[in-house]
């Protein structure tokens, strides 16, 4: 007379526990390294797709994908004056484009007036400045929030896509990306 | 459940700030008006339950009243009305936020442990079953 329960051995006695643990070490590796909430967009590699925006204030001139493919490398801001990290990034955006980068400008979602006033109360580092008002654009690049920063190449191809605000020490690091995708 | 929303809304709401961050911009032609015609919007609708809004983590974008999922209702109610298939346009949006952004699981390289999973816990269950209770052994 010999049942199942008695055939199995010892070890699987440690079964349940082990299976606790393990899932408390999953837990435990979740709470201390939370997943990115960041999306990056799938778009990196890709041309920029086709647009045309109108100007987001009278003293810049309006935005085109076909301002992308002059052979010169830029930056593109995906930006908004009711974004508060964004005016944490203008210094920042005015830093590089003293040190030569060339920065266009998209603000998502705002009002003309808002923008005006975000603009002199922060300074306009943008060589172009389009105006998005039904976040068409940003959908179409695979941004999903405001600030974002890509890197265009002179042919167009987006090369690299930086989410958050650009902090002072990350200065180098940009304008790095854009003598990358120069070459 | 609404009523662990309702005592979770103090705590989530501080987090959620941030993401909630609005404009003062009129919303896009479609996002809070329907289609006229029934049948385009009942699909435009039965898609948006399964695209994910992007900033509001975990809601899809035909509940969320965030800026960005209002812009891709209207993107999609306007897709659907210009003729165009509401897997088409889903595929659009996973071409440019990766599968993230949809609800529907499609079977893949990463996913397709969520499907044999369930498969195989059932076997195993069987197995087990089976080893407890002799079925098909005493005879």
């Amino acid at each position: 007379m010999s049942g199942p329960a008695e055939k199995a051995p010892r070890w699987t006695l440690w079964l349940p526990l082990a299976l606790f643990v393990g899932f408390a070490a999953l837990v435990m590796i979740g709470l201390v390294h939370p997943a990115s909430q960041d999306v990056p967009s799938q778009m990196v590699g890709k041309p920029l797709p086709q647009f045309v925006l109108p100007a987001g204030v009278p003293d810049r001139p309006a935005l085109t994908s076909h301002d992308f493919v002059d052979g010169k490398p830029r930056l593109l801001n995906i930006f908004a004056s009711w974004c508060i990290p964004c005016g944490v990034e203008a210094p920042v955006l005015g830093a590089l484009a003293a040190r030569g980068a060339e920065i266009d400008g998209i603000a998502i979602r705002d009002h003309p007036a808002d923008l005006a006033g975000f603009l002199a109360q922060h300074g306009n580092p943008f060589t172009r400045l389009g105006a998005d008002d039904v976040s068409a654009v940003q959908l179409a690049i695979g941004s999903s929030g405001v600030p974002e920063t890509f890197v265009i190449d002179g042919h167009g191809i987006i090369r690299y896509q930086h989410i958050g605000e650009i902090r002072a020490e990350e200065v180098p690091f940009m304008l790095g990306k854009l003598a990358e995708a120069a070459r | 459940m609404l009523a662990a929303l309702m005592l979770a809304a103090p705590v989530l709401a501080p987090v959620l700030a941030p993401a909630l961050a609005d404009d003062t911009m009129p919303a896009a032609p479609y996002a809070y008006r329907q289609l006229p015609d029934p049948a385009q919007e009942a699909r435009a609708q039965a898609l948006m339950e399964t695209l994910r809004c992007l900033v509001c983590q975990s809601q899809s974008i035909a509940d969320s009243d965030a800026a960005i999922a209002g812009d891709m209702r209207s993107i999609v109610r306007q897709r659907i009305a210009a003729g165009e298939s509401p897997e088409a346009i889903r595929a659009w949006l996973v071409a440019r936020y990766g599968a993230y952004v949809s609800y529907a699981p499609t079977l893949s390289g990463l996913t397709w442990p969520l499907f044999a999973a369930p498969l195989g816990l059932l076997a195993a269950a069987a197995l087990l079953l089976r080893r407890r209770f002799g079925w098909g052994i005493r005879a």
